[in-house]
């Protein structure tokens, strides 16, 4: 994975609570078998219906999307963080993230940074009356800092380092192969195997 | 020290703990199906990587089968990611419960019909609904493709620990009123994302005296309130269902276990991060109104006003208008299936509504079992022919119009009585509009054409 220090540039604004991955990505758009290539359904059914934040022309381009809380409830799908990858966001920040998608958000390279409600509410004012606002969210320092502003962030340490420095968390694991391979000789003799 | 359900399990996963790490822990079980495991196995080629316990692995084909017209695949986007699903197990080695087979059902009813699903485990899946597995006092949650990824290269998951949480529930259930709604009755308390970050124990008079159907519905929708991972402490409920089952310890080992299991449940002078109480004999039968779990409210009341943005928004895409009775609000289609509801003693559940009664003219019904076993064992007792006299389609197995990835959809603007587990805007169909409740709300909401309180059916 390639390391992602700090994402800067201008933010998206989706001022709603509880999107889940369904909207993010509908399901209709999971039967393909590869990671990419999910970019034109990204919200595609509230795009569908015209009008949709995203799409307005001031917002193009954006790199960090600003969101309500519970982001990404939910299906445990990847393919909504691949989705918003593909349409070039590298960073998202909301009040607070569902477990799964959390996960997701660093498996796929994507900063996912939780603020207290009242900064992100700032933030959203921001772009919402200025869509040329730009941010800085730097994960070395943690903070997101922008125009007279600057938050400080809680991240897991242990994400966060391998986010810097782009770890494969296979190869992580496979260095304990040894400390596996002991646990495995202890397990309880009833559990099941299938074949 | 006096341990948790929660901490019992994960300590006995623990491969390798470090200061400022994530714990590495041990998967017993890594359940798998076709639609969130095809980039996991290419990550795996694109590496050079093998399965590293394919006897620890088992894969069936569930989220976009057809569930009528034959075992082929509507379309050819399904069709190669089965074929993907095929290629993948056969070539590691994994075995493959595929469409068509004796034993092929929605992941998270077969694991537990297979005795696969037993009390200490770890169980993972690419899928958020994993949770249903708790209920046997597994830790089981759900998981994304990178980490199916992992997981079928090393068998193990580095995870933060979690904090604990209880749910007391306590009171007879009164009639008409069912697992179902418990677990939307806690929804509708603690909201959507409550959860987070929490192995929450269901423990209680209430809890104990569900069946493990029961104890997987609450299970099951754990993920709905946010949690990562809902678990019930095992007993002899539990230790009954699964004697006997196909993967169960046999003889000698099935009493070491029974001793392991007796083991595991919660400590008296355990301490939780917090407990939530309910009181299940003052319950109704719940429906939701909204495009989330939480937006619930028992069938006996109204659409409430609106105390939030999303509230409104909710409110205009399922059309409906504050103060309205939920028992004046028509429905088109009816859905019984899941792997929150299609369970033999769901459809039994079910079934027992119709006495003799016919599926309203104008409503379009289906029951789809949550396995070929489930449907076997429902043919066997008669319950397809209850369900057909009545006018319900009977299908094949599958997670059908849960999610609506195969042709099973709702078209824009129907309005679904579903007792699956999610709805969420367009969940089970483009423009589609989904209320949940149990089954025999389902089933008397297909009855009568509209929703409505199934106690005065009974």
């Amino acid at each position: 994975m390639e390391p992602v220090r700090r994402v800067a540039g201008r933010m998206a604004p989706l001022d709603l609570a509880d999107v889940d991955t369904d909207q993010i990505i509908p399901k209709q758009f999971l039967k393909r078998i590869e990671r990419t290539g999910y970019g034109p359904f990204l919200f595609y059914d509230w795009r569908a219906r015209g009008n949709f934040v995203l799409d307005r022309a001031e917002y193009s381009g954006a790199s960090v999307l600003v969101t309500g809380a519970n982001f990404g409830c939910g299906s445990s799908r990847e393919h909504a963080t691949w989705a918003l990858r593909d349409v070039g966001f590298r960073a998202i920040i909301a009040p607070s993230f569902a477990d799964i998608f959390r996960a997701n958000c660093y498996k796929t390279g994507l900063l996912a940074v939780t603020l207290p409600e009242s900064q992100v509410r700032h933030l959203i004012d921001l772009v919402s009356e200025d869509a040329s606002a730009e941010v800085t969210v730097d994960l070395e320092a943690q903070q997101v800092r922008g125009d007279g502003f600057s938050y400080r962030f809680e991240i897991d340490a242990f994400a966060r380092e391998c986010l810097l420095r782009g770890l494969d968390e296979i190869a992580l694991v496979e260095r304990h192969e040894t400390t596996i391979a002991t646990y495995e000789t202890h397990r309880a003799p009833w559990l099941p195997t299938v074949n | 020290m006096p341990k948790t359900l929660g901490e019992k399990l994960w300590d006995a996963h623990v491969v390798r703990s470090a200061e400022g790490e994530p714990d590495l822990l041990f998967v017993d079980m890594h359940l798998v199906h076709e639609v969130t495991s095809a980039q996991a196995f290419e990550g795996l080629r694109m590496s050079g990587r093998r399965v590293r316990r394919p006897d620890l692995t088992v894969a069936t084909m569930d989220h976009n089968v057809p569930t009528k017209g034959g075992f082929r695949a509507a379309d050819e986007l399904s069709r190669k990611q089965m074929d993907a699903l095929t290629e993948n197990c056969r070539r590691e080695g994994i075995p493959l419960h595929q469409i068509g087979s004796r034993r092929q059902g929605i992941v998270h009813v077969i694991g537990p019909e297979l005795g696969l699903t037993q009390p200490g485990m770890l169980i993972v899946c690419g899928d958020s609904h994993t949770s249903t597995h708790g209920a046997f006092g597994a830790l089981a949650f759900g998981i994304g493709t990178s980490e199916v990824e992992l997981v079928l290269a090393t068998q193990c998951l580095p995870q933060r620990r979690q904090g604990d949480l209880a749910v007391n529930v306590s009171g007879d259930l009164p009639l008409g009123v069912t697992a179902k709604d418990v677990v939307l009755g806690l929804i509708g308390r603690t909201g959507t994302s409550a959860g987070q970050g929490h192995l929450v124990e269901y423990r209680g008079p209430t809890i104990r005296a569900l069946s493990m159907e029961g104890r997987m519905t609450v299970c099951n929708m754990s993920i709905e309130w946010g949690a990562k991972a809902g678990m019930v402490a095992p007993d002899d409920t539990t230790f009954k269902y699964l004697e006997g089952k196909p993967h169960a310890p046999r003889g000698q080992m099935w009493e070491k276990a029974l001793d392991h299991w007796r083991s595991l449940a919660t400590d008296e002078d355990a301490a939780f991060g917090g407990v939530i109480d309910l009181d299940a004999s003052k319950l109704e039968p719940h429906v939701t109104w909204g495009t989330t779990p939480g937006q619930v409210v028992p069938v006996t009341g109204r659409v409430p006003s609106p105390r939030s943005e999303t509230d409104e928004r909710a409110l205009r895409y399922m059309d409906l208008l504050p103060g309205t009775a939920l028992a004046d609000i028509a429905i088109d289609r009816v859905f019984i299936g899941s792997c929150t509801n299609a369970r033999l003693e769901d459809l039994r559940a079910a079934a027992s509504v119709i006495q003799g009664r016919h599926v309203h003219p104008k409503v379009h019904a289906m029951v789809v079992p949550g396995s070929t076993s489930v449907k076997r064992a429902a043919e066997d007792e008669g319950l397809d022919a209850v369900f057909k006299a009545a006018g319900f389609e009977w299908r094949n197995a599958g997670c059908s119009m849960c999610l609506a990835m195969n042709p099973d959809t709702l078209a824009p603007g129907e309005r679904c009585a579903s007792t699956s587990n999610r709805n969420f805007e367009g969940r089970q169909g483009s423009g589609g509009r989904t209320h949940l409740m149990s089954p025999p709300m389902a089933v008397a909401a297909a009855l009568t054409g509209h929703l409505v309180d199934v106690r005065e059916l009974l």
